[in-house]
């Protein structure tokens, strides 16, 4: 075991972001990486390396190299098509290993934070997860990562002394990308890939990438929570009364009244919305995660002690059940026209 | 175990976190994680070990499982563990796994619900050199691997995983079922219990708690708080309705 300590950091040298693919094409946080990575390299003075591993994926490097990366390393491999933990917690911990990058931020999806959590071992290095804010310390160079704790009431700021690279994973839509460059060039270096089929003792049998409606940039969307009763109906009434889309707090999803990509909250879906309507949620931390970028919340729960009034700009203490049909009533003659 | 995260402040003046007067609830998804064990127990038999790092209060909610219905349990206790980050934590824990001698699969929730991080089980499985299925909300074992449906956002994937293996459960993925008094009574102070400390495990100071782990709290700071207008709607019913109605009105014209 590497002891913290015994490590020659100075040795360590450049900023990577790694860039997740699905089906051939680049997730968002990745490019948002690439943009937020820009700026953090040339303060520490580092070359910016986006690394991508998939297969058939050359066009994909040019992209990372519009979008601000110095240059890419490319693994590309039949077995790399698409993500499996051993095969790709192996290549990246050989290039990792080889090249001795300073700094590897990676995005906090599924599959971003089972790499992380293994090479982070693996490498015996830090790792900082969720992270929401990046930053250099002035004094020591050092990558500082913010990660909100507790519903984000609290930052902890937290850095990596001994242990290279210093890794993070950031989560999704915090960081904007850079308008593409058409013209940026630079060097994109394919790497040799060593794997073979033994290296995989974890198959996947089955893959279904379902397209998920983006709920997260809904103008407005009306939120159901537990206090609905699983009560669509009456939530979706409203939501095509305001023009709205809908969402839901997580037990709703687990009961099956709604699928995954509906679930607001810190392991769902943080909204971005202009108006976010609440029905009969309690306030959970890991729920409000997901409404802090929103610019109108309004909550109707009869429970007038509900911690979601704290986090609300309009706050109904009532019945879901008596107070939206009657809603509905008044708001009929006053709908939108697009 | 972890604090309700809802009740856990930071004190202004020292910048630390204040969890005592926080009450402590079992991890959610660690209670999915039993489930799925005693599930697997009743279709395959074998047995199943509870195993946790933590301070010997941990204790009352390892007799709550039991109670559940789990076999024993191990509780990893020692000053020295305390300030471990996810580096530390998966090593300690790796290490009382191993001293069981025997385990095909090791279950964990998806992540705490204090931490967040998620780094535990992929951790484990690289110090035990197991295999690994993260996010999963089914589990079954067929032979000597393990088949799981891993949860990606609204997609989702098959894996088929060789034993020994680590597994991650996401929460709400079962319905954990009730512990049963009479058995939790029965574990109380019984030597169902096991604690063990560093030195049981062969762990030397310099590899564990605070000092084996890489990062590093720079600073606590107070998140930006929104600021929200909080403005109850007063009166009876038809007033609140109307005020709700108006209240929506701005956004009817966007
Ligand atoms: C690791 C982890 C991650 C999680 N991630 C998420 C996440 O991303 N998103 C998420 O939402 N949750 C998440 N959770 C779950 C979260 O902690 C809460 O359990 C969940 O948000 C509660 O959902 P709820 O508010 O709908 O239900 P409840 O807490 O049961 O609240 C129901 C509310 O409805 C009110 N009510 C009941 N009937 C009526 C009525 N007729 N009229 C008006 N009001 C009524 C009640 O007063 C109550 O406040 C996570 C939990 C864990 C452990
Ligand atoms: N101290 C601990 N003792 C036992 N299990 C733990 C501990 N910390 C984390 N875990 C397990 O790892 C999972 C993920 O936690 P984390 O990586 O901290 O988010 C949890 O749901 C637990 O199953």
């Amino acid at each position: 075991m590497n002891v913290p300590g015994e490590l020659q950091a100075d040795l360590y040298k450049g900023f990577w972001v790694y860039m997740e693919q699905e089906e051939g094409r680049l997730l968002p946080v990745g490019l948002e990486l690439l943009g937020k990575g820009r700026e953090l390299a040339d303060e520490m003075g580092e070359v910016l390396t986006a690394v991508i591993l998939g297969q058939d994926i050359a066009a994909l490097g040019e992209e990372a190299l519009r979008y601000g990366a110095d240059e890419v390393l490319l693994a590309d491999h039949p077995l790399l098509t698409g993500f499996n933990t051993d095969a790709y917690t192996k290549v990246m911990a050989d290039i990792i290993e080889a090249r001795k990058p300073n700094v590897l931020l990676m995005g906090a999806t599924f599959n971003g934070r089972d790499l992380a959590g293994r090479l982070a071992v693996r490498l015996s290095t830090g790792l900082t997860a969720h992270v929401t804010r990046l930053e250099v310390d002035k004094e020591s160079s050092l990558l500082l990562s913010a990660v909100p704790g507790f519903g984000g009431s609290i930052l902890a700021v937290i850095k990596t002394e001994f242990g290279r690279p210093q890794m993070s994973t950031v989560s999704p839509g915090i960081f904007k990308p850079l308008e593409p460059d058409d013209v940026r060039r630079g060097k994109v270096e394919r790497v040799d890939v060593r794997l073979r089929q033994s290296d995989i003792r974890c198959r996947v049998l089955e893959r279904e990438v379902v397209p998920a409606e983006d709920i997260g940039s809904a103008e407005r969307i009306i939120v159901a929570g537990m206090g609905t009763g699983g009560d669509m109906k009456l939530v979706d009434d409203l939501a095509a009364a305001l023009h709205a889309s809908t969402g839901v707090t997580r037990p709703l999803v687990d009961i099956g009244v709604a699928p995954r990509e509906k679930q607001v909250g810190s392991t769902g879906v943080s909204l971005r919305s202009k108006l976010v309507v609440v029905l009969g949620a309690s306030g959970a931390s890991h729920f409000v995660a997901g409404l802090r970028d929103a610019d109108t919340v309004i909550a109707l729960n009869k429970d007038k002690e509900a911690p979601i009034f704290d986090e609300s700009d309009v706050c109904v203490v009532g019945d879901i059940f008596e107070i939206l049909p009657r809603l509905l009533e008044e708001l009929e003659g006053k709908v939108m026209v697009v | 175990m972890v604090p309700k995260p809802e009740e856990v402040t930071l004190d202004p003046e020292t910048k630390t976190l204040d969890r005592a007067n926080a009450e402590n609830v079992l991890n959610p998804p660690d209670k999915n994680a039993l489930e799925t064990a005693l599930r697997l127990k009743e279709a395959h038999g074998g047995t199943v070990t509870l195993i946790s790092m933590g301070p010997p209060l941990f204790r009352k909610y390892l007799e709550l499982c039991l109670g559940m219905g789990a076999d024993r349990a191990i509780l990893l206790s020692d000053r020295t563990f305390a300030g471990a980050d996810t580096y530390p934590t998966s090593l300690t824990l790796a290490k009382g796994i191993q001293k069981l001698k025997t385990c095909d699969l090791v279950i964990c929730g998806e992540e705490s619900s204090d931490a967040s991080t998620a780094q535990v089980p992929p951790g484990l499985a690289e110090w035990l050199d197991m295999s690994l299925v993260t996010f999963a909300d089914e589990v079954a074992v067929h032979g000597n691997t393990v088949r799981a449906r891993r949860t990606l956002g609204s997609s989702y994937e098959i894996l088929e995983a060789d034993m020994p293996a680590v597994v991650s459960v996401v929460v709400g993925s079962n319905e954990p079922r009730f512990p049963d008094f009479d058995r939790v009574e029965e574990a109380a102070g019984s030597d169902w219990v096991q604690v063990w400390a560093a030195a049981d495990l062969g762990l030397k100071e310099e590899d564990i708690g605070l000092k084996g782990s890489y990062t590093i709290v720079h600073e606590l700071v107070e998140g930006e708080p929104v600021e929200r207008k909080r403005e109850f709607l007063e009166g009876g019913m038809e007033e609140k309705v109307k005020a709700l109605a108006k209240a929506l009105e701005p956004f009817l014209e966007a």
